[in-house]
């Protein structure tokens, strides 16, 4: 053990970078090569790098606080939605824009960890942590987000079914940064809602994570369903199965426990110390259900 | 390693210091600052004793690189008290028996100092949410929601 009584892990000595450009940032990760890490919040990242288990001591980190590209929150009718890849949890939570046309966002950024947390995650380091149970990455996932990704040879869009390869692994090659993530903007009429479930309210991991998007048209029909789970495989999943089953009938109750049964079927849960997998197997169904209820009530009133 | 000279303001009051990039936001105000108020619980951003105003947002300065407070204002519980007058909240703190150990106060008047700053007349829920990230091992939390309620009638 590297700690020491009374004191929690110091941090070990690495290099450390503050571009303030993209193109700044993207010329160091390929002047100083391998061993580096961008730093964002550093809710996460500081705290493997004090702990030293989960990933190798960095040889320097490379700050993404000051390059203007990265930052901010932009919507249009056209293009959807632009989330700078360092944009804080509390800014999208407190976005009135994400909060009526994204509700299922603002609802995932709004329960990670405290309000500390809030205030330095972002949502380009939930989504590069790769954590299953990442609380906005069902909603991005069930929004049909794109990650911009920059590097040395210009940029690519990978959607995050493909930028996700298992837990705390994602498709980004040594030299290159997620930019933004696009959302393109929901059809009108529709409802969104993000539910985890924990022991705890606050500052907890979520056993499962399910973001519902329904669209509604004439007479309750249901236009278009989109379902992402979080923490019941290797990386947050849609439950396509119950998509289909969803789409084009009326919602009912009797449908929505119906889809509920498909998507729980469609989790490939673990057992481990936040639950089994029969368990969150059983979470998964009654809290789809419970998502589905609320946001057909959240479509009705968009 | 090369240190890094940064520019802050820390209680108002601006400094010019050279710092470590591995060193923490936290372990400098402690240790080239003697502002000592501010405590190390866990070190990873669980417990909350480290928590100051960066900017206007509460954050746990354990988790802070050094370097990345460039520029920044800093709050700390030694600047909240006004020419001897402890603030509104510390004085809640006090009356209504909100402290034990002591160690997690500075963090939890900081945390309820944020709150009340952006919203100034919380529920209880909204207090007990504006604190989950602040952990207290002695008084379990009904003293301190107390105190934080009374801070926000005091401040009315």
């Amino acid at each position: 053990m590297r700690w020491h009584y009374g004191r929690s892990a110091p941090l070990p000595r690495f290099e450390y970078f503050a571009p303030q450009s993209l193109t700044e940032a993207l010329t160091l990760l390929q002047e100083r090569g391998q061993g580096g890490r961008a730093l964002a919040g550093g809710t996460d990242l500081v705290v493997q790098v004090k702990e030293g288990v989960k990933i190798p001591i960095p040889s320097y980190l490379v700050s993404l606080r000051r390059i203007p590209e990265l930052r901010g929150i932009d919507f249009s009718a056209r293009d959807g939605l632009r989330i700078g890849a360092t944009a804080t949890m509390a800014e999208i939570a407190e976005s009135p824009l994400i909060r009526e046309r994204y509700s299922a966002l603002a609802d995932g950024a709004e329960i990670v960890g405290s309000i500390q947390t809030m205030n330095m995650a972002t949502v380009g380091g939930n989504v590069c942590n790769a954590a299953p149970s990442a609380d906005t990455a069902p909603p991005l996932l069930a929004h049909e987000a794109v990650a911009v990704v920059a590097g040395p040879q210009g940029e690519r869009e990978l959607p995050l079914e493909e930028f996700w390869l298992g837990p705390n692994q994602t498709a980004l090659q040594p030299g290159e940064l997620l930019r933004e993530l696009r959302l393109p903007a929901p059809p009108a009429n529709t409802g969104g809602v993000y539910v985890r479930r924990t022991p705890r309210k606050q500052m907890d991991i979520a056993v499962i994570g399910v973001a519902v998007l329904l669209t509604l048209g004439q007479g309750d029909r249901i236009e278009r369903a989109r379902i992402a789970l979080g923490a019941v495989a290797p990386t947050p999943v849609r439950a396509r199965k119950a998509e289909a089953a969803l789409e084009g009938k009326a919602a009912s109750e009797a449908l929505f426990a119906e889809a509920a049964e498909t998507a729980a079927s469609e989790a490939s849960p673990i057992d481990d110390i936040r639950g089994s997998a029969e368990f969150r197997r059983h979470l998964v169904r009654v809290t789809t259900e419970r998502c589905l209820l609320e946001a057909v009530q959240r479509a009705r009133t968009a | 390693m090369t240190r890094h000279t940064i520019s802050l303001k820390i209680n108002g009051q601006p400094y010019e210091v050279a710092v470590e990039p591995h060193w923490t936001l936290l372990e400098t105000v402690r240790e080239q600052f003697a502002l000592t108020g501010s405590k190390e619980g866990c070190g990873t951003g669980d417990c909350g004793a480290c928590s100051m105003i960066v900017d206007g947002r509460l954050i746990t300065a354990c988790l802070m690189l050094a370097p990345e407070a460039d520029g920044s204002e800093i709050t700390t519980i030694e600047g909240l008290a006004r020419n001897g007058d402890l603030h509104p909240v510390q004085q809640s703190f006090i009356e209504a028996g909100g402290v034990q150990c002591g160690f997690c106060t500075p963090g939890m008047i900081m945390a309820a100092k944020a709150l009340l700053d952006s919203n100034p007349r919380p529920t209880l829920e909204d207090v007990r949410l504006g604190l989950a990230g602040n952990l207290c091992r002695c008084t379990g939390y009904s003293k301190i929601y107390e105190a934080v309620l009374a801070a926000a009638e005091r401040i009315g």
